[in-house]
């Protein structure tokens, strides 16, 4: 067995221990890489600076722990930007895992910047079938949620005082893994016109820029480079910004396995010829 | 109690991670525990979000129109039972027929009649070469790409060509789509790496 052959032998446990170190060392060793801004993590971001105090965005939270990884990131940064400036947000968790992920979110950042529920802000919590709850939300926030994950009816809370639907509200940040982005794009925006942002997992993130470039969606956050992009317009660089140096190196050892597999597969090829 | 918590998360994300080295005893403890933890969070929200707010509480609360929902419901947990199993088809005829209609027309429309209307776009933008450029390449990948998926016609001489470039079209996109897993699957094992060394050891922050 020649050297080519060999190395198209390799066993898979020592690309796992490459990538393990390479992703190690820089979690030990951090340092900085430069993170260009694209225009669609811009346009998320414009569109929570532009919005004004006291005005309310939207903010679902449709993802479960599994994506945190990437997702939490996003959440977190939008939802400080919004407290920061006064405004308010209506809080809807959709997906089946997420809802007490997300109250933990809401109860740490809504104490960092002494924001009341009720008056601030507004965590609708979960609901099943997020297709037929995004729809009924369009003709009224109260039909799929009568009261909030607290058990509170939304009548009695002063911020949802004259809000209904969707119209009520500035737009729709929907932070999201998995296929509830669709009713987003097909009802939301589709049948009542909302103006619709997303942050979403990198596995994702190619299926929506069709959506992008449609005009259907007006912002797009992608995975882990999309909400190092997000925190550094913001200001507030954090888990996402520190990853990127790590995502750098990893990226790197898997372009080196790749070609390396390739030369061993073209090379062996050749031999046997 | 925090930290028990830490510790718990930590031998478990060790646990799955062992499954790399090889199959084994542990990892097949962590794997069946997450089933098991995922199944009944999953059945105690359906049970509080669904089954009391949607039929319990409506029912106590005198709207007995709801108890054709239930029968519904029931009817459905008859395929447990093969000889009167078939009478759980009439729910799902139900389920389907609606899902079916509430999302064939917005469906189309999002997915299908915006998305085609989106690639009628001008091929030349006057003083603006890379809009030009991005619009030739949204035509031109498009009509190959759906040449490629045209197979009524042999690929041969130039339409044959054009489903080349279609191949090639969907290639990139392929790629793109491989570039950004990678990418999605490395911020997790990112995410657990800072749990590990963060949060558990405490060997950075």
């Amino acid at each position: 067995m020649n050297f080519y052959e060999r190395l198209m032998q390799l066993d898979r446990r020592w690309i796992y221990l490459g990538v393990a170190i390479a992703v190690t060392i820089p979690v030990l060793a951090p340092f900085k890489v430069p993170v260009y801004i694209t225009p669609e993590a811009k346009a998320v971001y414009e569109f929570v600076e532009n919005t004004k105090p006291g005005e309310i965005i939207f903010l679902a939270i449709d993802y479960d722990p599994n994506a945190m990884a990437e997702l939490h990131p996003m959440a977190r940064t939008i939802m400080r930007q919004s407290f920061s400036r006064g405004i308010r947000l209506i809080i809807s968790a959709l997906s089946q895992n997420g809802p007490g992920m997300a109250e933990q979110l809401i109860s740490q950042i809504s104490k960092e910047y002494n924001k009341k529920n009720g008056m601030d802000y507004v965590y609708l919590g979960y609901k099943p079938y997020p297709g037929i709850t995004i729809l009924a939300m369009g003709q009224n926030f109260r039909i799929p949620f009568p009261t909030d994950y607290y058990g509170t009816p939304l009548d009695s809370l002063p911020m949802m005082d004259g809000v209904r639907n969707y119209d009520d509200v500035k737009g729709i940040i929907s932070i999201v893994a998995g296929n509830i982005a669709e009713y987003w794009i097909n009802y939301a925006n589709g049948r009542y016109k909302a103006k619709v942002f997303f942050g979403v997992t990198g596995v994702m993130t190619a299926d929506y820029y069709p959506f992008l470039q449609s005009g259907q969606l007006l912002g797009l956050l992608g995975g882990l480079k999309g909400a190092s992009e997000y925190e550094r317009l913001a200001k507030q660089e954090g888990v996402a910004t520190e990853g990127m140096s790590i995502q750098t190196v990893a990226h790197l050892v898997v372009i080196a396995f790749i070609v390396v597999g390739n030369i061993g597969f073209f090379m062996s090829k050749k031999k046997k010829r | 109690m925090e930290t028990i918590g830490i510790w718990i998360a930590a031998l478990l994300t060790l646990g799955i991670f062992s499954f790399l080295y090889k199959d084994n005893p542990f990892y097949k403890f962590c794997e069946s525990l997450f089933v098991g933890i995922s199944a009944g969070y999953w059945f105690v929200t359906t049970f509080w979000q669904v089954f009391m707010p949607k039929l319990a509480d409506n029912l106590v609360a005198g709207r007995l129109y709801y108890i054709i929902g239930g029968v519904f419901g029931v009817l459905m947990l008859l395929r447990l039972f093969p000889k009167i199993g078939w009478l759980s088809r009439w729910s799902l005829a139900l389920v389907v027929g609606t899902t079916a209609g509430l999302y064939f027309t917005r469906y189309l429309v999002s997915n299908g009649m915006i998305q085609v209307q989106n690639t009628i776009i001008p091929l030349y933008v006057k003083g603006n070469l890379s809009q030009t450029i991005g619009n030739l390449v949204i035509v031109i990948g498009t009509f190959s790409g759906l040449i490629y998926f045209f197979f009524s016609k042999e690929h041969k001489g130039a339409f044959g060509g054009l489903a080349k470039l279609g191949i090639w079209f969907l290639m990139l996109s392929f790629g793109a789509s491989f570039g950004y897993t990678v990418m999605s699957r490395m911020s997790l094992l990112i995410g657990r790496m800072d749990f590990l060394l963060g949060t558990w050891l405490g060997l950075i922050r």
